[in-house]
């Protein structure tokens, strides 16, 4: 089903993020991609470009906010620093007081399914032929369906997000399970999405399980409640745990939160890769492509992902080098990356 | 209420769990201000009360249960408006699941007009001091809640105009000559029918508009072929039941047919967890208190004592049988909606955005149709008949609950491995 995978579970935050140089130019070129695509965006898509506000909570997450300004303006990018009166005229559900906050107006936010159901449509329409079927083996010009047919074809392009390492053994993604809360309808409670600064350090932490204060308001007035992150957590379930630590961790920022109304809880999978970066490009099999291991940034990236490959197979020019996202990195140890 | 009263008779450690405020379900229970159970459907009611009072159960009234932290613990929240109230965790060693049935609502143009009701709802609303004397009914739908309904509301002054069942002759006429071989059914049905004289009872009947601005003023009904108008202050409006099996479904109970899936026994396809009445199929009081008693022996280990009871509940299972026949919908009914027409009145999902859908899933993600408050207990069993979708999955909570509740601290101790720092 299309758009019925990690794509439903997401929460569809078009981010520009910082961690890495790298990280930063795909994610910010991806974003531009889809403010030039909104306009065409069938309302169903609820594009909405509410900004994010990085919600700093004492004086050294206040230093990061500033850091991270400087870091958007120095690359031609803009943001602003909310200080703490600001946050809470801002974001009144918050809780008072906090340092502040960094605004990056720019990012936005979508319903991913009818998004990735709009972008099917476009390819129709350019006479993209569609199978629904289980790929159980993609390799050498040749795909396996699961019905039993096979696929002959000169490109491959591997996307299945977490379960690619299925069809490209050794691949180095992993699963990395996330939790999602919805409420039912408080317009206005949340204005912009919320992230806290700490996201940064605890996201990326690659070792443990971890949860986030990250919150999102949907156009529907609905809340989306993020976000936790879990290695080696192979089963969809609800984890309790997981769950009780995410809604302490958004009380804390928000204290009236626990009192909403939630409508349902899910859990979907990222591709993680090890250095965060997505698996875009070409493969030793000169038939297999690969553009998988976005992690939380499948979506935010998807038009940049899929425009850098375009251009790599038609031999374009590309708005940004393709060159730290290439899979190769992994399989040329001696190579030595630009963001590292 | 058989389930707990049998088991605790047979000395086990028993706790019912209610989301009614007051004890008997959706059909005994007291009217609001009343002490006593409604028994205008029976004496049994009574009995069945005194029964469980001289037994241990502790009752937990006006609950719901909504979520499986960890297998063998549930959720429970008080259905209270008071959002500070704690959720309570329960643990249990055998889960017997009586989680009844609700009504199927079919949409037509019109049906979102307030005072369009469901019959069962109407029901509700009266038991909860609706005030119903002297106002114009209309009864439309399927089964045989119509009648009985029609009968309480006709004793609580309603005026009934009209009573409509969908199903043709064909389908009623068997099952009504079957009644005669069950004198109590017989005379309950006699019963209903004897307190609605005078009341135009038609069968092939449907409604297909609600007619209104601010609320209903008359509903058109196709009335063997013909196009009736009536004007009237309400209309009641269920097409049968349709089994509640979503917490089933959470627990991993297999569900065949929009019904859990149980043994001889009332046994689940999970282990110690039970299931009795309509969550297994559609068939009434008597038939879902048996079910109750065999569960609450089984869970008890007294299975020959719910072996005695087997018997008896395969004749019954024949009267349910019979009733799915005979309440059966008719294929017009899909052809009631106009493409503006709501068929999930949560998201506001028309039946034109469902039509080409390819599945349930496909019409969830892509519409959000059945992903609002009810969570699809309306417009899933619509969507379901209307469409032909199957495969309804369930996601925690079962019901709407407060995030607070959700989050029920019983692994408070994780906290402190993932939240290093604090807000000062």
């Amino acid at each position: 089903m299309i758009g019925g995978g990690a794509t439903a579970a997401g929460m569809g935050h078009i981010v520009t993020m910082d961690d890495t140089p790298a990280q930063f130019a795909l994610s910010s070129y991806s974003q531009s991609l889809w403010s030039q695509l909104a306009p065409e965006l069938p309302s169903n898509v609820e594009y909405a470009q509410c900004g994010t506000i990085w919600v700093a909570t004492d004086e050294e997450e206040m230093c990061e906010v500033h850091r991270k300004l400087d870091y958007y303006l120095s690359r031609g990018s803009s943001a602003e620093v909310l200080d703490s009166e600001a946050l809470a005229a801002a974001e009144p559900n918050l809780r008072r007081p906090l340092a502040g906050g960094l605004l990056v107006r720019s990012d936005a936010v979508l319903y991913p399914p009818c998004a990735a159901a709009y972008l099917l449509q476009e390819a129709l329409r350019h006479n993209t032929k569609t199978i629904f079927d289980t790929a159980v083996s993609a390799a050498n010009g040749r795909v396996q369906l699961k019905s039993g047919g096979t696929i002959h074809a000169d490109i491959i392009i591997n996307a299945t997000g977490a379960l690619s390492p299925a069809l490209s053994p050794g691949l180095q993604v992993k699963k990395r399970k996330g939790h999602l809360i919805i409420t039912d309808r408080y317009p206005g409670y949340v204005r912009h999405q919320l992230v806290e600064l700490g996201y940064l350090k605890s996201a990326h932490s690659v070792a443990t399980d971890s949860v986030a204060f990250n919150v999102q308001p949907r156009a529907t007035g609905q809340i989306l409640i993020g976000s936790s992150r879990q290695y080696g957590a192979e089963d969809s379930g609800v984890d309790q745990g997981i769950l009780a630590a995410m809604i302490a961790r958004a009380a804390l920022y928000m204290p009236s939160l626990p009192s909403l109304s939630a409508l349902r809880v899910w859990t979907g999978f990222r591709a993680a890769t090890p250095d965060k970066l997505p698996l875009i490009g070409p493969t030793e099999d000169r038939t297999m492509f690969l553009a998988t291991g976005h992690e939380g940034l499948g979506i935010t990236t998807s038009l940049a992902t899929a425009r850098l490959l375009a251009d790599h197979l038609l031999n374009r020019p590309s708005a940004i080098p393709l060159a730290p996202y290439l899979p190769t990195r992994f399989s040329r140890p001696a190579i030595e990356m630009a963001h590292a | 209420m058989a389930a707990a009263t049998r088991a605790a008779e047979a000395g086990q450690q028993v706790g019912l769990v209610d989301d009614n405020p007051r004890i008997g379900g959706q059909i005994w229970r007291s009217p609001r201000g009343s002490s006593s159970l409604d028994t205008s459907h029976g004496e049994e009611a009574s009995k069945w009360r005194q029964r469980l009072m001289q037994t241990s159960v502790e009752q937990l009234q006006g609950w719901s249960i909504f979520a499986q932290p960890a297998p063998g613990q549930l959720l429970a929240e008080s259905q209270e408006c008071d959002s500070f109230a704690e959720a309570l965790e329960l643990s249990f060693d055998r889960l017997i699941l009586a989680t009844g049935a609700r009504e199927r609502f079919l949409p037509f143009p019109g049906w979102t007009l307030p005072n369009v009701m469901g019959v069962g709802g109407l029901q509700a609303m009266l038991k909860g001091g609706l005030p119903i004397a002297g106002k114009r009914i209309v009864i439309a739908g399927s089964g045989p809640l119509l009648l009985a309904v029609a009968a309480t509301l006709k004793k609580a002054g309603g005026e009934v105009l009209h009573i409509c069942e969908q199903a043709p002759l064909r389908q009623i006429a068997p099952f009504a000559l079957s009644l005669l071989a069950d004198p109590g059914k017989l005379a309950q049905g006699i019963g209903y029918r004897l307190a609605t004289l005078g009341v135009p009872f038609s069968i092939n009947c449907w409604p297909v508009e609600a007619l209104g601005d601010t609320a209903i003023r008359s509903v058109v009904l196709s009335n063997n072929g013909r196009r009736q108008e009536i004007a009237c202050d309400y209309i009641a409006c269920g097409f049968h039941l349709v089994p509640n099996t979503e917490l089933a479904s959470l627990l991993g109970c297999r569900i065949e047919n929009d019904a859990v899936v149980v043994d001889d026994f009332q046994r689940t396809t999970v282990r110690d967890i039970f299931c009795a009445g309509e969550p297994t199929g559609i068939g009434g009081l008597e038939i879902s208190l048996l079910e109750g008693e065999i569960s609450g022996l089984t869970a008890a280990g007294k299975i020959s004592d719910a072996e005695s009871l087997l018997k008896r509940r395969r004749s019954m299972q024949r009267f349910s049988d019979r009733l799915f026949r005979a309440f059966r919908l008719r294929d017009e009914l899909r052809k009631l909606s106009q493409p503006g027409t709501l068929v999930c009145r949560c998201e506001d999902v028309p039946f034109s955005a469902l039509q080409h859908q390819p599945s349930w899933r496909a019409a969830k993600l892509h519409t959000r149709c059945g992903m609002g408050p009810c969570q699809g207990r309306v417009c899933g069993a619509a969507a379901s008949f209307l469409f032909g979708f199957e495969e309804h999955s369930v996601r925690p909570p079962v019901l709407p609950a407060r995030i607070a509740s959700l989050g029920s601290a019983a692994v408070l101790p994780l906290l402190e491995i993932t939240d290093k720092q604090e807000i000062p």
